[in-house]
């Protein structure tokens, strides 16, 4: 089960990545290994807002559909558009190719207030896994 | 061709029966027609060219042999009650008599029109009626809508008339709806499109309603409870009666889900539980044939104060007549017209066919049929629950998980042995369920055929688990990758457009 | 009657292996089971006693294969070829499940996939769902799937829409915005008469064509105005008028519905009736509804499976947009057979007939002193002004066993004097001759 160090999490398995005003996001590796083949990926479109802890999309897999929260507030500057044709990528590659949304955050904050890799780890590991 | 030449390999991306798009050649017909035979005039002059198609219509061009011979074989392809007995839990495929359908198809019934006057159409109006009463009767409740096309359906009808019920009231507030964990999917959908909020309660280790978590959970926001019962764990919710009493005293409705109404027809009544609305599932209870999924029929029967609420409109007996009544607090329509009729009919000869033995009848030989296979397969499918089902029983397939078997490959491995697969991972949260339901139209060497089948499984599971876990073997398909049909679907022959 | 096959012998065999001494045992748990008093129902009869009844009940209705009828209204009689009530009744189609087991339903799925192709072909539109209720409930999906798309709440619709469709959008508390005060005499949607009827708020706009006075709209007119403040246009089609006219999808509509009916469908009282529904490619994943696509087996054989499903109620649940499980497999069965027996140029030549006798019967109508016929194109279905009220016009033309048309006063009261009348390929030469005959006869 992938973590990354460099990257900081939610309770419901998005992580997100910063890069100065900008944070990209996606669902981790224990999410997708959870959902089974993800076959379709509903997103907003550029220029959304987001707020931290609500919905912004959802992702499908056959025998399940989740939604996505985001973990931070912003407008969406970006969308992984491949994930229309190719929703495997979620599934292959959730922390690379199978990123979801680029956020512009509102309050660069908010990032420093996500879980760490560490807290992520302890928090699935008490789920049983 | 022979069914093994079909599936082997060599036949790889054939299907065993063409498109009929590939079928026939251009201008080639199954119908003609005559000429109008009124005075011509240019077309032109009759509708403005701008509306009339000038893109092709791209439907297939075949003989009436070609179409025949397409869909005779297709039909081929299905399993049917006619044909093979379905174990399907919560889903009641018993057999479908054929006299229904040909009284369905007498021109008196298939061929009158909605809109007829109404003393041309008595018959069909008395049928409607003395249907409205049967179910309301078997209901234990005041009134009866036809109207819903469907279960799903006819949950949308009567939590619509809840809805307008609390608004009359002035009770705006009540913006909840309470639904166990082991509802069915179609429960929580329909609240959410009437526009309420789902809360969810937890169901006891005997898969019956946790009444302290209800209580808990009623108050003045509280606009229903959806309740069905017998539960969808084949289980007879015997706290009933407190919990339609709770729910009352905190001045909530309580919905029915009849769709398990085939376990008590004549042994108890929901309105005499404290049911305020229930829908039946014709289809389901009545012997309606499902055709591959439809049309079916959900009537809804409720209680005298919910009645100004029902669809408009109503069959009524007036000084003789029978015509439609309107009420001026009913919901509106909720289709077109008056009810799935052909379904109705076929419904309504059912009952006549049974009367009140015969009804009680039918719902003690389903309790009996289930519980016979529950005794005899829950040494290898262990019963989650100990002690008699109702009209399914609840097994698990739990046995197999070393050797990778599961309940989705034992459900495979029955299509082999001539049996449709049961429902399966439902209820949710039931490790590997398998929930069977017999039905009452089964004979006893049917029923030990399928306990024969279920036990050979088990032990291929044992000796052979590859077998299993790959079934099936002898269908006219195995199984399909799913996942990539959902990844990038195809749902529309590419040549149509 | 009764269809279980239990004899004393079997009950007790069964009851011994389960261990109990009877089926009391089994339902101790129902409160009161036992002394339940038995339901208030008629006697049960034997199937010669069922067959006689029925009849005699049936015969109390006087059926459209006996009288003249003219009456469409959302239910049209047309002439269904007898090779589709043969194959629809056999059994392995008509009492086989939901074909949630792909391997044995390949029937069921093959037929739902040629189905939807055929909505495809015929409205111009690139995906379509394997059917739901009826023509009015259709509508009413097709609402919520706008509202969803445009993140908008009102729905425009004009006053010239079937006015039961109008009653299952309310039912089905759609925020609505009714355009159209005065109908007659052009009987359109006129959107001139609520000119800030399109704004931003906005999610669709639903035009009927035939509209409900049988009077054809201009989609391409709507789609433009609908587009131009990002609403959709639903566009409410006849499917047997589409062998002549141009689809919706050509117009410019996003979302089009029907009731399926008139395919080769009895009309039967007005149900079971078929709701078909389709949409451009980009909104799919808006539809209700079952969809069957092809997919591939082990051995990789192509075939067809249920798909799509994540939409659905079952996994959904209270985030599903809609509550619908089933579709009306049997009647889109019915359908994709009757629209493969007619062929392009079959369904051309039904349009025609019902378009040719509606325009010569309206002509010989309204050459008769006192009738007057609603302006500008239609296709089968038109409105007549009488000299007298409608209901009583058509009470008197029923001892000639004509079913005149539909009193239009009981949906427009302002339109008690007009009748509609609707034509098809069932009504001959003859009959329209005999209609205009019992009509001078009356001398109004």
């Amino acid at each position: 089960m992938k973590v990354p160090k460099d990257c900081r999490y939610t309770n419901e398995h998005e992580w997100a990545h910063r890069n100065g005003d900008l944070a990209t996001v996606g669902i981790t590796d224990y999410a997708q290994e959870q959902l089974g083949p993800v076959v379709f990926v509903d997103l907003p479109e550029v220029g959304a807002a987001v707020v931290a802890h609500q919905s912004f999309g959802a992702v499908d897999s056959q025998k399940a559909s989740s939604e996505l929260f985001a973990p931070l507030t912003g407008t969406v500057v970006e969308v992984n558009t491949r994930l229309a044709d190719e929703p495997e990528l979620v599934n292959d590659d959730p922390y690379g190719e199978g990123w979801m949304i680029r956020v512009h955050m509102a309050d660069t904050h908010e990032f420093e207030s996500l879980l760490t890799a560490e807290q992520y780890s302890r928090s699935i590991a008490a789920n049983g896994h | 061709m022979t069914a093994e030449a079909m599936q082997s390999p060599a036949f790889a991306n054939i299907r065993a029966e063409s498109y009929i798009f590939d079928v026939g050649a251009p201008e080639r017909r199954g119908i003609r027609f005559s000429k109008a035979d009124v005075p011509e005039e240019p077309l032109d002059n009759l509708v403005p060219p701008s509306f009339q198609r000038k893109t092709l219509l791209h439907l297939p061009e075949v003989s009436e042999r070609d179409a025949v011979g397409h869909f005779t074989r297709l039909s081929q392809l299905n399993f049917s009650i006619d044909t093979t007995m379905y174990p399907l839990g919560s889903c009641t495929m018993k057999y479908n008599p054929k006299v229904n359908d040909a009284i369905a198809s007498l021109p008196g019934f298939s061929h009158i029109h909605p809109l007829q006057p109404v003393e041309t159409v008595q018959g069909a109006l008395r049928l409607l009626y003395e249907l409205q009463g049967f179910l309301a009767e078997i209901a234990g409740m005041d009134a009866c809508t036809l109207q819903p096309a469907a279960g799903a359906h006819g949950e949308l009808t009567g939590m619509l008339m809840i809805r307008a019920y609390h608004e009359s009231r002035g009770e705006h507030q009540r913006t909840i709806v309470l639904v166990p964990a082991s509802a069915h999917g179609t429960n929580p959908a329909t609240a959410h499109m009437c526009g309420y909020t789902v809360r969810e309660i937890p169901s006891l280790g005997d898969g019956s309603i946790d009444l302290a978590a209800l209580e808990r959970a009623l108050d003045s926001s509280v606009a229903a409870l959806m309740l069905t019962n017998p539960n969808t764990y084949g289980r007879f919710e015997h706290h009933v009666a407190e919990a339609n009493a709770l729910v009352h005293r905190a001045g909530a409705q309580v919905y029915g889900d009849g769709a398990n109404m085939n376990a008590i027809m004549g042994i108890v009544r929901p309105g005499d539980l404290g049911f305020d609305v229930l829908h039946f599932n014709t289809h389901k209870t009545f012997s309606t044939p499902h055709g591959g999924g439809g049309p079916g029929a959900g009537p809804v029967a409720c209680r005298a104060h919910l009645t100004p609420y029902l669809p408009n409109p109503q069959v009524v007996l007036h000084e003789g007549i029978y015509r439609f009544g309107e009420s001026p607090e009913s919901i509106g329509r909720v289709r077109a017209f008056w009810g799935s009729f052909g379904v109705l009919v076929r419904a309504y000869v059912y009952i006549l066919a049974h009367g009140a033995e015969g009804l009680r009848q039918i719902s003690e030989d389903a309790v009996l049929a289930a519980n016979y296979l529950r005794v005899q397969l829950q040494d290898l499918y262990p019963a989650r629950f100990d002690g008699p089902c109702m009209h399914e029983t609840l097994l698990q397939a739990t046995r197999w998980r070393d050797a990778g078997v599961t309940a989705l490959d034992i459900a495979k491995r029955l299509l082999d042995y001539g049996f449709h697969a049961p429902t399966m991972y439902f209820p949710l949260g039931v490790p590997e369920a398998l929930l069977i339901e017999p039905t009452e139209t089964e004979s006893i060497e049917m029923l030990d055929h399928f306990v024969h089948a279920m036990r050979a499984i088990a032990q291929e599971a044992e000796s052979d688990p590859r077998l299993v876990r790959t079934a099936p073997h002898s269908a006219p398909y195995r199984r399909f990758d799913e996942v990539a049909a959902a990844r990038r679907p195809n749902i529309c022959f590419p040549g149509c457009l | 009657m009764s269809y279980t096959p239990h004899t004393s012998e079997d009950r007790l065999r069964m009851l011994s292996a389960i261990g109990a001494s009877e089926v009391a045992d089994l339902l101790a748990v129902i409160p009161g089971a036992e002394r339940s008093e038995p339901l208030r129902l008629p006697q049960p009869l034997t199937e010669l006693e069922l067959q006689r009844h029925l009849r005699s009940l049936a015969e109390q209705n006087r059926h459209t294969l006996q009288l003249s009828s003219f009456l469409g209204g959302g239910a049209y009689s047309h002439f269904i070829p007898a090779a589709i009530p043969a194959l629809s009744l056999r059994g392995e189609f008509a009492t086989s499940y939901t074909p949630y087991q792909p391997e044995v339903s390949q029937g069921t799925l093959q037929a739902m996939y040629e189905f939807q192709s055929m909505v495809c072909a015929l409205t111009g539109l690139e995906a379509a769902n394997a059917s739901v209720y009826d023509g009015a409930t259709a509508l009413a999906e097709a609402t919520v799937m706008a509202r969803n798309i445009t993140g908008r709440d009102i729905i425009v619709v004009p006053r010239s829409l079937h006015a039961h469709y109008l009653s299952v959008l309310h039912s089905y508390r759609v925020p609505l915005r009714i355009v159209g005060d005065s109908i007659f005499p052009h009987f359109l949607f006129d959107l001139a008469s609520g000119p800030s009827a399109l704004d931003a708020s906005v999610a669709a706009v639903v035009v009927p064509s035939p509209n409900t006075f049988g009077r054809l709209e201009d989609w391409c007119r709507f789609a433009e105005l609908a587009h131009a403040v990002g609403a959709l246009l639903i566009a409410v089609f006849y499917p047997i008028a589409l062998g002549l006219l141009e689809s919706p999808g050509a117009c410019g509509a996003d979302i089009a519905v029907a009731e399926g009916q008139p395919l080769g469908i009895p009309v039967s009282f007005g149900g079971p009736s078929l709701g078909i529904m389709a949409t451009r490619q980009r909104y799919l994943r808006h539809l209700p509804g079952r969809i069957a696509g092809v997919a591939v087996d082990r051995d990789g054989k192509e075939g067809f499976v249920l798909t799509l499903r994540a939409r659905e109620q079952d996994i959904r649940r209270d985030r599903a947009s809609s509550n619908i499980c089933t579709n009306q497999s049997l009647l889109a069965l019915q359908a994709a057979m009757y629209l493969s027996l007619l062929g392009p140029q079959g369904l051309h030549e039904v349009a025609e007939i019902c378009l040719r006798r509606a325009h010569y019967l309206a002509q010989r109508i309204t050459s008769l002193p006192g009738f007057t016929l609603m302006e500008g194109p239609f296709f089968n279905e038109f409105v007549v002004r009488c000299p007298i009220a409608a209901e009583e016009l058509a009470q008197r033309l029923l001892p000639y066993g004509i079913l005149a048309g539909i009193p239009l006063g009981r949906w427009f009261p302002e339109l008690a004097d007009c009748l509609l009348i609707c034509v098809t390929e069932l009504n001959t030469r003859q009959d329209l001759d005999d209609y205009v005959s019992c009509l001078e006869r009356l001398g109004l």
